[in-house]
């Protein structure tokens, strides 16, 4: 890697975090450029959380070495939180506030003027879609509502680099694609987006580059393509047979693809031409209830590195 | 104070803002029903049964110093109600701030430290202290129940009564996973401390054996304090204690505070 902490918006080398005898980050490198949108895919518990509270200067690193915008989160954690934005994994919204105090008290606590406030605020519940309901309790909002406002809260500041964890969990597939559409237009202006998800089409919508993590490490690392290219094959052929059907397969579903992988509900050959594996099970009298020939995808990736499926 | 402090208190006097009218109320209607009951009520057979201005033969008139129980109850009910209101902000209010509104955790991710998420709010504790003591002052003259100018020194110790327990019971919470604890914190605490502590009745009514362990209770130093200021009968040595006490308490308490609200908030 030719990434060196001035040309990186975060330099991180061997960066562990243990809590007591627990390691939830165990020696990871990795470096993210300015503009860049970068991810941390894995399923919970894999320490994308925690690697996150350490970039956002609220978890000291047990080992290794951490920049943060050239600065060393120990000693100038208040200067880079000034200059970075936070969506936490739960929202710490204030309840009993409006829509819109939840934004001016948050501008306060980066010491900027009421007059700024007043407008940046203005801007960004219009940019959330929240400008209808901002003299509204939060209470009440919907949780994509309350994400947005989470969202607008950790832009009040326009931060260089906005640290998402996990934005969409929870949210339903509307909510979801409201708020994919708000980040990547943050991403068109230029902000430097970090995310950790368990979605994959959410890393596939989002990021530039990102790195898998299971138990406390980095087990691939690259574009959503490239993982897909390096680690899948260009189509997947799924089956899923009727109960029962599938264990008795043995030895019928060998050379169908470059890899079969068999999951409880149905199996995957990883091909790539998908409806020609799927004629040549036909021919030799495999009879699946249903048949999906799909682009493989992150999912497939995390499946193949890890031996389990992301979202369990 | 330091700007992020500051910025917290701001936050504090925001969502206060919401519910000032109902708390200005209470704070008012609580010493009204407690002067009226305890003072007036119970005071007029306490006072007839040998109390105000009794020769020093009575009992009761050595106890309370030759004064009515009005005026014995108002200063101790004064520094006990700073200490439960004290205890009120800074049990469940930091709990919501830790984990049910996770607002100190919103704070942390901006450049607002720990430690000023401590001063900001121990100040509007202060402040909350201040109005719910100036209401209580106002009603007990209302009473007639203080006399002379000296009597309003009994307002900041009344203060410093209520944040000596603030700043302990604050750093106590913040190491608090869920409200449980504030159950048992009020029951063989603050309720014991109440009744015991001299604000009903001279501790040297005890039993013997019980008398030092009232004098080494926080409340029992802030009661004397607040009642001997409002009586004009304070001597400078045992004022003296009664303040080293309860500043020994704040400032022990918040440097607590700093390190369980570090502990909780950055890990």
């Amino acid at each position: 890697m030719t990434a060196s902490p001035s040309t990186s918006l975060i330099h991180a080398r061997a960066l562990t975090k243990r809590f007591g005898g627990f390691t939830a980050v165990d020696a990871i490198d990795f470096d993210v450029a300015p503009g860049e949108s970068f991810g941390f895919l894995g399923p919970n518990g894999a320490g994308k959380t925690s690697t996150m509270r350490m970039i956002g200067c609220v978890s000291p690193l047990t080992g290794g070495t951490l920049t943060v915008l050239g600065m060393d989160p120990l000693a100038d954690g208040p200067r880079i939180r000034a200059r970075i934005g936070v969506v936490p994994q739960q929202d710490t919204l204030d309840m009993e506030l409006t829509v819109r105090e939840n934004l001016s008290i948050y501008g306060r606590y980066f010491d900027l003027p009421r007059r700024v406030i007043r407008r940046r605020v203005d801007e960004l519940l219009d940019f959330v879609q929240l400008t209808e309901r901002s003299g509204d309790q939060v209470e009440p909002l919907s949780g994509g509502m309350k994400r947005r406002l989470t969202i607008a809260r950790s832009l009040v500041n326009e931060p260089d680099l906005l640290l998402l964890d996990e934005p969409t969990t929870g949210l339903d597939p509307q909510a979801r694609h409201l708020l994919w559409d708000r980040l990547y237009r943050l991403k068109q202006k230029g902000v430097t987006l970090v995310l950790t998800t368990h979605y994959m089409d959410e890393a596939e919508q989002l990021c530039d580059r990102l790195v898998v993590m299971d138990k406390a490490k980095i087990v691939a690392e690259g574009s959503p393509r490239q993982l897909i290219d390096r680690h899948a094959t260009r189509e997947v052929l799924e089956m899923r047979f009727p109960v029962g059907v599938q264990e008795t397969l043995d030895g019928q579903l060998d050379g169908l693809g470059d890899r079969v992988e068999r999951l409880p509900d149905r199996v995957l050959v990883y091909t790539d031409d998908g409806d020609a594996a799927a004629t040549v099970a036909h021919e030799r009298g495999l009879r699946p209830e249903m048949v999906l020939v799909r682009r493989s995808s992150l999912e497939d990736v995390f499946l193949r590195l890890t031996g389990r499926s992301l979202v369990d | 104070m330091a700007a992020p402090a500051v910025r917290v208190l701001e936050h504090e006097l925001l969502v206060y803002r919401r519910a000032w009218r109902g708390s200005l109320f209470s704070s008012f209607l609580s010493p009204v029903l407690f002067l009226a009951a305890m003072g007036l009520g119970l005071g007029s057979l306490v006072d007839a049964g040998g109390g105000a201005g009794a020769g020093a033969g009575g009992a009761g008139g050595a106890a309370l110093a030759g004064v009515s129980y009005l005026a014995f109850l108002a200063p101790g009910l004064l520094a006990s109600t700073a200490m439960q209101t004290a205890a009120g902000e800074s049990t469940f209010p930091v709990m919501a701030g830790f984990v049910w509104v996770k607002s100190f955790h919103g704070m942390t991710a901006t450049p607002i430290r720990p430690a000023d998420v401590v001063v900001g709010k121990l100040t509007y504790i202060g402040l909350r202290l201040l109005l719910v003591i100036g209401v209580f002052f106002g009603v007990t003259v209302l009473f007639g129940a203080v006399s002379g100018p000296g009597a309003v020194l009994a307002v900041p110790a009344a203060l410093l009564t209520g944040l000596a327990f603030a700043a302990p019971i604050a750093a106590y919470s913040a190491t608090q996973r869920d409200a449980n604890g504030f159950n048992a914190l009020f029951r063989f605490g603050v309720i014991p401390l109440f009744l015991f502590s001299g604000t009903f009745f001279p501790i040297e009514q005890l039993p013997g054996i019980l008398q030092p362990v009232a004098y080494v209770t926080p409340l029992w130093h802030g009661v004397d304090l607040c009642r001997s200021l409002a009586l004009g009968t304070a001597e400078p040595v045992p004022t003296l204690v009664h303040v080293a006490c309860l500043g020994t308490m704040t400032t022990l308490g918040v440097a607590a505070a700093f390190v369980t609200f570090q502990r909780r908030l950055v890990k």
